[in-house]
Formats: structure tokens, sequence, C-alpha cells
């Protein structure tokens, strides 16, 4: 299913940004790169190398930065707080180091809380498909139960199908495995090569995990807020 | 359902005790509230129902007038005047006429003509000064539904009988007088009548009581030497009591006579009720103030809980308004139901204290249900609350997920 012509998925130009608090301090030094569709881009470095900070102002969150983004052929920079919630609802999937699932919530409920959100499907719909998503994951059978009462393994897992229930275009994780075991980890990592080779979709993960890295397309190394 | 308002109401649900207690403080700050502005309303009425006992809500008459000086520039001659009441007689001229002009206003619901004098009821040696009302004694009773202060006696006898009386209880008793005695009744004109008691009243107001007698107006004009149209006073109520400076004004151009209404006669004792209302509705209105404010605590503290699950709902594409709308529904939901328990509540306490008898002329402890309060208590409830909501939704909506997610 891979195209043969590389499609730019996201970029940044000259993306730099200051901490202020102790003392005013350069966290990255215009960082200046490309991602394409269907990559599984790993970011490392050591810490404090501005590898988090630069995933967040990738992430739309974070827009206290010097420089441009574009996702999607769209410029990102300078839209205000509504525009991004939209865009990141629509195109940004996240997978974090904690799951950060909604407790009262059923498992299938915190899957298609992003896709309710967007309103694009019925909610008839939302529920195939989520149900869609986490048998993908191999959690048909836990769909029902409560979002705390699974293991932490799962509960990430039914943090991945969040994420890819709007179908979008770039996934992003904050060090995604974490908090998992070996075991787990590589699950984890299955699943996202699938997610590149099978539905084309990007992958920007931030990880201090070397296997993980050297297993994934490319791996930009920060050091310092410069890209090695 | 838009899925901010399903997790609001999950919230709400997963929540029940936190739910709960923030209703019952509403519950409580509303029924006290609306209790409180009841008993209000309730003593209002109390007192204009007092008022209206013997006032309409105008009131025709002729006002003393003064001399004035006819040279009215003093800037080249200092006058010295002695202003000096120029009024020699008190009586409406032509007053049948007047008094159907005044009928024929379309805010005029009735109107009635009166005989106000002086009298001196006489039994034996003892004499009581009082005034007596020339009155038809029907059509007062339309006005001022005096009947049922009625302890003896009826007012059509009264209609029948020139030479009726009908007279307060305390002269009554008094004068040792019982149904059906005959009295001696002199005017300050000189004129002596020998009238037979057909009815008692008792108001309740120990100055009527003691001195106020009823009579029919052609004996009132007997007692005065004067002939069938003399009348001191027209009385007349109107469609509505409340705008009844309004039609005085509307009124007064069609007469030389002082049109008055009952709020210029009575501005002492209303002066009163807007002290009570406006300290009553003060204090009331503290308490559910108090009662918004642990919407608001416990707003807060579920915010404050809640930040991870705010910093990923902003993640994965929820603005700053859904935020504000998650937790402005919350507050809302246990707004309502406190409000409606609320309301319920003081349904209960104004139930139990409208059956609670006062005795003498009060009856039943005057508290009333009336529908404009409940509307009002409601959408104070509701406003309040979505002020308590806002703020602390407001602050969950400006947290900065990056800060969260971060950790």
């Amino acid at each position: 299913m891979q195209s043969n012509t590389k499609q730019l998925v996201l970029s940044t130009n000259k993306l730099s940004k200051y901490f202020y608090d102790p003392v005013k301090f350069k966290v990255l030094e215009e960082v200046s790169f490309n991602a394409y569709k269907g990559e599984f881009l790993t970011l490392v470095g050591k810490s404090g190398s501005g590898k988090s900070t630069l995933l967040y102002c990738l992430s739309t969150m974070d827009t206290d930065y010097n420089g441009e983004l574009t996702i999607l052929e769209q410029k990102v920079t300078g839209k205000n707080q509504t525009q991004l919630a939209h865009i990141r609802n629509e195109h940004i999937g996240f997978v974090f180091q904690f799951h950060y699932l909604l407790p009262e919530f059923t498992c299938l409920k915190n899957v298609m809380i992003p896709a309710l959100k967007l309103g694009k499907y019925s909610k008839q719909e939302i529920e195939e498909r989520a149900y869609h998503k986490l048998e993908i994951l191999g959690l048909k059978d836990q769909a029902l139960k409560p979002a705390s009462k699974l293991s932490g393994g799962q509960q990430q897992r039914i943090a991945i199908a969040r994420a890819l229930i709007n179908d979008p275009a770039i996934i992003m994780g904050d060090e995604p495995t974490g908090n998992l075991d070996s075991k787990n980890s590589e699950n984890v990592f299955d699943i996202f090569k699938q997610l590149t080779q099978e539905f084309n979709q990007t992958i920007i993960a931030v990880t201090h995990d070397l296997d993980f890295a050297k297993a994934s397309d490319r791996t930009i190394e920060l050091a310092d807020g410069r890209i090695v | 359902m838009n899925i901010d308002y399903d997790i609001a109401l999950t919230h709400i649900i997963t929540r029940k005790k936190q739910t709960l207690i923030a209703s019952l403080g509403v519950t409580i700050g509303l029924a006290i509230y609306l209790f409180m502005n009841s008993l209000s309303a309730g003593f209002t009425k109390y007192s204009r129902d007092e008022i209206f006992k013997n006032n309409a809500h105008l009131k025709v008459f002729k006002d003393d007038e003064y001399c004035k000086p006819l040279n009215k520039d003093t800037s080249t001659l200092n006058i010295i005047v002695n202003p000096q009441i120029t009024t020699t007689t008190k009586n409406i001229i032509n007053p049948n006429n007047l008094l159907t002009q005044i009928k024929q206003q379309n805010f005029i619901t009735n109107a009635i003509a009166q005989v106000d004098l002086t009298v001196f009821y006489n039994m034996g040696k003892t004499q009581i000064k009082g005034s007596s009302s020339g009155v038809n004694i029907l059509e007062y009773n339309a006005m001022f539904n005096n009947e049922k202060y009625l302890v003896g006696g009826s007012l059509s006898t009264l209609q029948s009988n020139l030479n009726g009386i009908i007279i307060g209880k305390g002269i009554a008793e008094k004068l040792s007088l019982k149904l059906n005695s005959n009295v001696t009744v002199s005017s300050s004109y000189g004129v002596v009548k020998v009238l037979r008691v057909v009815g008692i009243f008792e108001s309740g107001n120990g100055f009527n009581d003691n001195s106020k007698s009823y009579i029919n107006i052609a004996t009132a004009q007997q007692f005065l030497k004067e002939g069938p149209a003399y009348i001191t006073t027209i009385y007349a109520n109107t469609l509505n009591a409340d705008i009844a400076d309004t039609y005085a004004q509307q009124l007064q151009p069609i007469t030389n006579y002082k049109v008055e209404d009952w709020k210029t006669t009575n501005a002492d004792l209303l002066a009163g009720d807007k002290t009570r209302n406006a300290m009553m509705g003060a204090i009331s209105l503290s308490i559910l103030f108090i009662a918004a404010f642990g919407i608001y605590n416990i707003l807060s503290s579920t915010i404050v809980q809640k930040i991870n699950d705010i910093a990923i709902l902003k993640a994965i594409g929820f603005s700053g308004k859904d935020v504000i709308r998650i937790f402005v529904s919350e507050a809302l939901i246990m707004g309502l139901i406190g409000t409606l328990f609320g309301l319920v509540f003081a349904s209960v306490l104004i139930t139990l204290m409208a059956n609670i008898y006062m005795g003498g002329p009060v009856g039943y402890f005057p508290i009333y249900f009336k529908a404009d309060l409940f509307i009002q208590s409601f959408i104070l409830g509701m406003l309040l609350t979505l002020f308590a909501g806002y703020f602390p939704a407001r602050k969950a909506a400006n947290v900065d997920p990056v800060s969260i997610l971060r950790k």
C-alpha cells in the first residue's frame, strides 16, 4: 500500500523555543525537519535535549515558539486555540506514557469520545468503528468494562485505540512504552509498525528505549535543542 | 446528545454524593429564599388589605385652598400676606355629574359617593365623639367588603332603614348597646336623631371600632342640614392598585377637586412595607448566595481532581468552550435538582405556615402561594448556579494540557 512518492505530512521550519523560568534558556534552536506519510519516526536524545518539548510543539498544544509548523499542507502557527483543538481532534492521535483514560467511562466509550467530538459519523457508526479498532488491538472482549478495571498493558492499548478512532494522519507518542514491560512494549511497537505499513499513518514518538528507536524507520536525535 | 453533556452527566452520576451535597445546599437556600419572600408578600398583602378596609384606590375631595397675593411680581414691591384657608365648604359641587364622569373612565372599576361627618354618640350622660360615613351601604360593601367584619345585624337592614346605624363594637360596649337598641346621635350642626342599631362591626382596628359608624347618605345630609346633592368625598377603585398614582394623574384633569391615590394617603405604612421587604429580600438573597458558593466549592474541587481528564480532553480535541460547557452543565444539573427540591420544600413550609391559626382579625397566618415568586426563585436559583459554575469552569478551560501531560 505504500506510495512511491513521499508525501509530506508535517514539517517544521526553524522552530525555536525558550524557557523563561528560572532563567531564559533556549530549549530548541532552529529545528527544521519533515515527516512523511507512512513513516515511523522516533525522537531520541538525552534528558533535557528538548525532544519532548519539540513533540508538544508539534502536537499544537504548545504554541509558545518561534518558527513555523505545517501539518497536512496547512500552516498551523498562528491559529487560535479552538482551531487547533479541531486540528488535533481530526488529524492527530495521542499516546502518552500514562494512558489518561477517563475512569468513569467504559473502554468502548473512551475510544468513542474523540469521534463523538468530531461528529463526522453517527453514534451507531462510531460504535462499530470503535469495536473494530478494539478488535485490531485484541481488546474487543474488554469493550464494556470500566477503563479502570484493566491491566496497564490493556489500558495502554485502549489509549492507542482512542488515538486511532478518527483515522488521524499523525499519531504522536510521548514515551508510549515507558510504563510497559518488554512484552507489552513489543506489542505496542508491532501495532505502530502495522499502522504505518497497513494504514499509511505517520508515527512520531519520543522514546529513550533504544531498541524501540532502532527498529523504527527513522530516528532524529536531539542534543541541546538541535538535531544532531 | 452532545458528547459534552454526556460527559457532564456521567460525572454527575458517578459522583452522586457530591452532587447531592451541592444540590442540598441549593435546596435549603432556595427554600428559605422562597419562603421568606412568600412571608414578605403575605405581610404586604395583609397590610394592603388592612389599608383597603378604609381606603379606595383613589379619593376625590375638596382640598383646602390658601389665599394668594394677586400681584405675583415681588421684584419691586414687598408684599406682606397672611395666608388663610379660603375653603368655606368641603362639599363637591354637582357630585352626580362628576361621579358619572369618573365611572366612564375605562380604568375605573367602581366609584361611590360618601358624606363624612363628625358625630357624638350619646347614652344617658355618656358621650363618645366619633365619625360617621353616610354611604349607600351595599355599594360601599362592594368596594370595601365590610360585611365580613359584621358581628351582628346585616347591611341590608341599614339600606332599608333611614333611621338605622351600624356602629363599631367599641362604641356598643361603652354605651352598652345591643342590636336593635336605640342610640342618640348628634352632629356639630345641632341636629339630634335617635337611631336604631341595625349592625355592629369589629374590624380589628381599635380606632375605628371605638369611633366609626355607618349611616345612610340621606341621614348624613340631614345631620349636616344639607340637601341631597351634598357629597364630601368620591371613592373609586381602579384596575390595578399598584399604579393608582398614574390613574390619579389621568383622572385629575377632568375635575377641579383633589384626586389622591391610596399610596399618598398611606405613605407611612408603605414605607414600613418597603423596609421590611428590602430587609427580608437581602437576608434571603444572601442565603441563596451562600448556597451557590456550595456549588462553586464542589465544582472547584472536582476540577482539581479531574485535572488529568481535562488535560487529555483538551489534547484529543476538546476546546476551551467544550470544557466550559461540560462543567457549567454539571453546575446547572446540580442547580436544577437543588432548585426543584427547594421549590417543593418551600411549598411544604408555606403550607405548614398557612395552616397556623393566629386568631383575632388576622385569622390564618398571612402567607400565600404566589406563582410569580416561584418563577422568580427558580430563575434566580438557576442564574446563581450558572455563575457559580462558570467561574470554576473557566479555570478548567484555561488548564494548560502540556504542563499536566508532560509530568
